[in-house]
């Protein structure tokens, strides 16, 4: 069987002794950052990507890939310790996890959660293996105009899975677009919004525009509010499930599992989606209502399997599209190209070692984190006590050395100072960065196949609507663009956002 | 601060069309070409037009409904993050990594309400031996430790 052979390639990449050691490496980052309120994974990959240069691209992907689901992992434990959400995507997991850790059930929680996040991770990892590669094969017989209206169906989803104005998001994500544009015309070479400068012959630099965006900007706001944590963890005791408990987490972990699966393919999807999706479900539909709010296991064991199984199933539109469908596989794809991998579905059928290879450490990254994170909680607890005050400064010395370390040069820092400031202004507007890093990735291949696509047409612009493929992705777009437009779809939305 | 317009929506709004009008200008010199074949600047130009309308709709919307001013803006952490990050671009040459370094992590600390000189001092002396043992010892980054005006190299 086809599959089996993929797998076993993989497995034989995965495994090898010096993959997983970075695959190692990736998780315990991730815990460690996911523990860490106020550096999230996209911060962090985009300090580390410097870094990841020198590796090979299998390696490379490997370890990052580590980071992101690692910090899932990371930011349920102390969501449940200390109802401090590591991550975005494990706010909800605070809301019962805590809870239960209050009523001395702290080490059945945070079981819940690695057996659920285990077990979502793997089947999120069979499903990649399955149907991956039959998407990056359909996605071989698209043109230029498939390809620009998959992308622009793509930009449009993220949008409206997004919390926040859709006009604003759709404004960011233009700006990005054009701020991808800059350095020099593929076709002609002409620079364009280069502003008569040399440094910016190449464009704007990717990592430098990412860390300002996602790490400079961050720590300005985090300091806007500065308090003392004063941090009571609960004890853990036994980390053994009762009967009943274990019972109970059957149905959920699938539903979730499911959820998560689905969500994280979507663009714009991914964990935190993921998990609030399936807490609201399992609230609805539990036997045990009341207990949600108090302690229910249910609310801990759907959004952990969630958003470990939407984490991992978002890699599918990178891996076969090259289309990222949140900031964090934007990085991804900044990472390949840096690396001179084009990223699309060629990878699959080019690289078969690097495909394989990175879904198959997946789980072998799960399997570690288990391992990982069930022994070692009093360490990760314990380094929730220094302060951000102490953490920050360190935070912006990784920024310089990792942006300055790229080129050597000194002007892509003043850029990420630049792009520090921009975020810092766009956040306090109420307009959310990561839509922008995903144009400004994606901007460069939409004109591409934009100005390929009117020259296989001979200039027609209906070509995008008479291809088959090309206008039910097209519609599809702008059915999500109607559908959250509607008034009173916008209102359940906002309420939906706030819960 | 309630006010009668929406501040934040007008703002961005401002800034959009403000950003649509630059880069729009910037294509100005940029041959447009035709639909069939583009021209460098025929979809900076679609893009710049279309950031500048949607600034508008936000504006407008922004005219429509009440809402709030942009509130507790960090103003010294704006100022101190960003000129510290501006020094170690600065410095980095002149003064070589590993003093920019220190100098940058110091005065960042700065920006925290919580700042103590001890441990500013502490994490600045921990921060610069890290720094030396990881990226120079340890991935062998080219970075003169010390530059030319502190008698470097």
């Amino acid at each position: 069987m086809d599959l089996l052979d993929n797998l076993a390639l993989g497995f034989s990449v995965a495994l090898s002794l010096q993959n997983v050691f970075y695959c190692f490496v990736g998780a315990l980052l991730g815990t460690l950052i996911g523990v860490l309120p106020g550096l999230g994974p996209v911060a962090t990959i985009a300090m580390l990507l410097p870094l990841t240069f020198g590796l090979p691209p299998v390696s490379a992907l490997i370890m990052l890939a580590g980071i992101y689901y690692g910090a899932q992992y990371g930011g349920s434990t102390t969501a449940i310790l200390i109802n401090l959400p590591g991550e975005s995507s494990s706010v909800v997991t605070a809301i019962d996890g805590h809870q239960m850790a209050r009523k001395g059930r702290a080490g059945a929680a945070l079981a819940t959660a690695a057996l659920g996040s285990f077990f979502a991770g793997s089947v999120a990892t069979l499903l990649l293996a399955l149907f991956a590669p039959p998407l990056a094969n359909l996605a071989l017989q698209f043109g230029p105009p498939e390809y620009f209206s998959l992308m622009v169906l793509g930009l449009i989803a993220s949008v409206t899975l997004a919390s926040g104005s859709v006009v604003k998001a759709i404004a960011m994500i233009v700006l990005g677009l054009i701020l991808g544009l800059s350095g020099q015309d593929i076709y002609t070479g002409t620079p364009r919004f280069t502003f008569d400068m040399q440094e910016l012959s190449d464009g704007f630099d990717f990592v430098a525009l990412a860390m300002g965006m996602f790490g400079i900007s961050e720590i300005i706001r985090n300091l806007e509010d500065e308090h003392q944590r004063s941090l009571v963890a609960a004890k853990v005791k036994s980390l053994m499930l009762t009967k009943e408990e274990f019972k109970r987490i059957i149905a959920p972990v699938l539903r979730g599992t499911v959820i998560g699966s689905f969500l994280g393919i979507l663009p714009g999807g991914g964990a935190m989606l993921s998990s609030f999706a399936s807490y609201s479900i399992e609230k609805k539909i539990s036997k045990y209502p009341r207990e949600f709010g108090r302690g229910a296991i249910e609310g801990v064991a759907g959004p952990e399997s969630a958003n470990n199984a939407g984490a991992q199933t978002s890699f599918i539109p990178m891996l076969t599209l090259g289309i990222p469908s949140n900031p964090v596989m934007a990085l991804m794809i900044g990472a390949l190209i840096i690396q001179g991998i084009t990223p699309g579905p060629n990878v699959v059928t080019e690289k078969p070692d690097l495909f394989w290879g990175v879904i198959a450490s997946m789980w072998v990254g799960n399997f570690m984190l288990v391992l990982l994170n069930l022994p070692l909680i009093g360490m990760w607890v314990r380094l929730l006590t220094v302060p951000y005050h102490v953490m920050f400064p360190a935070i912006i010395a990784f920024c310089c050395i990792g942006v300055y370390s790229v080129n050597n040069n000194t002007f892509d820092v003043y850029t990420m100072a630049l792009f520090g400031l921009l975020g810092y202004a766009l956040v306090k507007l109420d307009c959310e960065p990561a839509p922008l890093l995903l144009g400004f990735v994606i901007g460069p291949m939409l004109e591409e196949y934009l100005r390929r696509a009117m020259l296989i047409s001979r200039g027609d612009p209906t070509v995008f609507v008479t291809r088959p493929i090309s206008a039910v992705l097209l519609l599809l777009a702008l059915a999500a663009l109607v559908v959250v437009l509607l008034p009173s779809v916008q209102k359940g939305r906002e309420e939906a956002f706030k819960e | 601060m309630k006010t009668i317009i929406n501040s934040r929506d007008v703002l961005s709004g401002l800034l959009f069309i403000a950003l649509g009008l630059l880069f729009g200008w910037q294509t100005q010199d940029l041959p447009m070409g035709t639909a069939v074949r583009m021209g460098p600047g025929y979809f900076p130009l679609v893009l710049s037009g279309l950031l500048g309308l949607l600034g508008l709709i936000i504006l407008i919307n922004g005219l429509r409904f009440p809402g709030e001013m942009p509130s507790g803006i960090a103003w010294r952490a704006v100022l101190i993050i960003t000129g510290a990050v501006v020094f170690f671009g600065f410095g980095v040459r002149p003064l070589g990594f590993l003093p920019a370094l220190g100098i940058s992590v110091f005065v960042s600390a700065l920006a925290s309400r919580l700042f103590t000189f001890r441990t500013a001092l502490l994490n600045t002396a921990v921060m610069v031996v890290f720094a030396w043992a990881v990226f120079i010892k340890g991935l062998g980054l080219p970075l003169p430790l010390l530059g030319p005006w502190l008698g470097g190299y």
